[in-house]
């Protein structure tokens, strides 16, 4: 095991399945950084240091310094894809899938079933998404549940650096197209990671960060270390959560979600993106569906109001689910009777 | 065209504005207060000036993340501002949208823009509507070298030019997208009027860090793009960022005493007063109180920023729709 943030995951994952595999390439705006200035390359090396020394390691054919045309660079991965690479395409921002959505929409996500299986597209485009940092409304966003709707695509969404370890490579050997969602205020987040070359995450797979019998807490990202705090302080007051951290938005693991609500006949899903059209809406209609007979408590989905994401600290913290919010509808749901 | 004294005292006075209102951000910034991510428009303040001088509020600017200088020079209210950027519920958009999100639709300041490349699109549909207005008006984008690159830049361009909108696409090089120097990312040699050129337009180039030569510049443009049926035109003022892409950033793709060096050769204000002082335009002292003056309004709106109330937990939900 070595202990290491989350954006150290990220980078040494890269620069082990560059080193792994030739095919595997990265572009995105600054991921070199520097170029074509007096510092010189690497003189920052990208925004979130989730590229720092691939350019040096790799050169300049397989880290490819982009400039600002969010469009091109994912249709390069696209067009990378087909053509034999493994490209690990990055947008600064999640919010700036506005700009490249045809290339992920309509052209990555779909190639392989509009071309009767006859295909495959191994591309990777991470992100970096999520509120926290007053960014306002169009450096914040939580983009999951646009593209967890997206047939073709599958989403990722680790919590921890080991998650980001063992999916990242995941993504990255995986023949489909992979969206990889990393969460900004995460990234300085410590935590031991295997040291096996080979170690990996199935997508597909949710992790049970808590047990207990009489709620199931469903979340991921940033927000799944609220959900923790909530079941460790109602832990001490002898009521026991399941917390489940989905990992992956697309495949989901239902069977997870299923078993736990079938002993606790409860469920709060906690979602960091808008309410509408949800992660939330989606896995309580999923137990609706499938395990209605278990359901003690109509289930309940904490997600931010449905607005844009504000400025003001005042109003982001408003805006976000906050452990307090959580507490509240876990006790709702176990209060109803 | 010689400027009239209150004319030069106004120009000087608003890039003055831009300036401390700048520098006094890059200090407040430091004590944590101001939340959020902030880009300063320092070293730019000519081209702001000498664009905006020549507009009234019925012709539109469409500006960028650093858009405080655009949304001065426009005519946005330097408290309502400051109140915002301090994300207070008394700021110009009621803290909702803070620095990068600064907008004032009543002065024909459109919005700054998070995003990279957003605004030329909106300019060309403000350009058109100023067209079918016919009454001479005109909007401008302001774009970077980095926007340059966008594909809804290029759309813009030419759909601006198939249009005949009345839109003038103003593309700022100071050199630098975020880390990226211009003469890796712009593929022209790094000329940005060559591009505009090509699709189409008129184009015209100037030093952006002077006021005179944006100001004489930008009167050729407009007197070009307000004759109804001329279409767009697009130029490129050369200029200089002092500060770095962002507040943070530790600037490490500068050379060594280039910072010192612009800001001894290349600083529109130094240029604006040597060269008014040494024609005897205006006197030194003439600018030393307009100095006063504009420092004395910056410590104001930001005493009045800190003091304002904040937003509160039910704020969050209001202004989503009109009605719904
Ligand atoms: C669509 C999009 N891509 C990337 C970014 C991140 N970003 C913000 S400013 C910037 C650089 C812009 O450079 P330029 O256009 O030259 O403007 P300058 O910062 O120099 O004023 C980048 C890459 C963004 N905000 N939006
Ligand atoms: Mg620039």
């Amino acid at each position: 095991m070595a202990r290491m943030m989350y954006r150290e995951a990220v980078v040494s994952t890269i620069a082990e399945e560059m080193a792994r595999d030739p095919n595997v390439v990265v572009l995105g705006e600054d991921v070199v950084g520097g170029m074509g200035t007096a510092g010189g390359p690497e003189a920052i090396g990208g925004i979130w240091s989730t590229s720092t020394g691939l350019f040096g390691q790799f050169g300049a054919d397989r880290v490819i310094d982009t400039p600002i045309s969010e469009s091109a660079i994912v249709g390069a991965a696209a067009g990378l894809a087909l053509s034999g690479k493994r490209p690990i395409a990055e947008l600064m921002f999640a919010d700036f899938i506005g700009v490249s959505l045809d290339q992920i929409w309509n052209q990555i996500g779909k190639f392989r079933y509009m071309f009767g299986g006859k295909t495959k597209c191994p591309a990777v485009i991470r992100m970096a998404y999520g509120a926290g940092y007053n960014a306002a409304a169009q450096h914040s966003q939580a983009v999951h549940q646009i593209l967890t709707g997206m047939p073709g695509l599958k989403v990722v969404m680790p919590t921890t650096p080991a998650d980001v370890k063992g999916l990242l490579r995941t993504a990255i050997r995986d023949d489909d197209p992979v969206i990889f969602l990393e969460h900004k205020a995460l990234y300085g987040m410590k935590g031991e990671v295997p040291d096996d070359p080979d170690f990996m995450i199935p997508f597909g797979h949710a992790r049970l960060a808590r047990a207990g019998q009489d709620v199931t807490i469903v979340s991921t990202g940033l927000l799944l270390g609220f959900c923790e705090k909530v079941a460790d302080t109602l832990a001490e007051q002898g009521i026991g959560c399941d917390v489940i951290d989905l990992r992956t938005t697309s495949p989901i693991d239902e069977e997870a979600i299923l078993d736990s609500v079938e002993v606790t006949g409860r469920l709060v899903v906690v979602d960091e993106a808008p309410p509408r059209c949800s992660l939330g809406s989606d896995i309580c209609a999923m137990v609706a569906e499938k395990a209605f007979a278990s359901l003690k408590a109509p289930p309940l989905s904490v997600n931010p109001p449905h607005t844009p994401v504000p400025f003001a600290r005042e109003l982001e913290t408003a805006y976000l689910p906050s452990i307090d919010k959580i507490e509240a509808a876990v006790r709702k749901v176990l209060s109803y009777r | 065209m010689q400027l009239s004294r209150e004319a030069l005292l106004r120009a000087y006075r608003q890039m003055k504005v831009i300036r401390e209102f700048e520098e006094r951000l890059h200090v407040d910034i430091q004590t944590g207060e101001i939340a959020g991510f902030t880009h300063l428009y320092c070293g730019q303040e000519a081209v702001a000036v000498g664009v905006c001088e020549h507009l009234d509020a019925d012709d539109k600017i469409v500006s960028t993340h650093r858009g405080h200088g655009h949304c001065l020079a426009k005519g946005c209210d330097v408290t309502g501002m400051m109140k915002e950027i301090w994300g207070s519920r008394e700021g110009l958009c009621k803290g909702k949208g803070g620095s990068m999100h600064i907008a004032d639709v009543d002065q024909g300041m459109l919005g700054a823009n998070g995003i990279v490349g957003a605004g030329a699109p909106i300019a060309v549909g403000a350009g058109i509507s100023a067209k079918i207005d016919g009454k001479g008006k005109v909007a401008i984008t302001f774009s970077g070298d980095g926007a340059c690159n966008q594909g809804t830049t290029f759309e813009a361009m030419n759909m601006a030019v198939v249009t005949k909108a009345a839109c003038i696409f103003v593309f700022e090089n100071n050199h630098y997208s975020e880390h990226t120097g211009f003469e890796y990312a712009v593929g022209t040699n790094g000329d940005i009027a060559s591009r505009a050129e090509a699709f189409g337009m008129k184009v015209w180039r100037g030093d952006g860090t002077d006021f005179f030569s944006v100001y004489e510049t930008m009167r050729e443009v407009l007197e070009y793009v307000r004759v109804p049926g001329n279409g767009p035109a697009a130029v490129e003022f050369d200029t200089e960022r002092f500060f770095g892409h962002f507040e943070g950033d530790p600037q490490r793709y500068r050379g060594p005493g280039e910072l010192d060096r612009i800001r001894e050769t290349r600083d529109c204000l130094k240029k604006f007063r040597e060269s008014v002082t040494s024609a005897k335009l205006l006197s030194g002292e003439d600018l030393d109180a307009v100095d006063a003056e504009v420092l004395a309004q910056i410590e104001d709106a930001v005493q009045q920023a800190k003091a304002a109330p904040r937003p509160t937990a039910d704020d969050v939900l209001t202004d989503v729709y009109i009605s719904y």
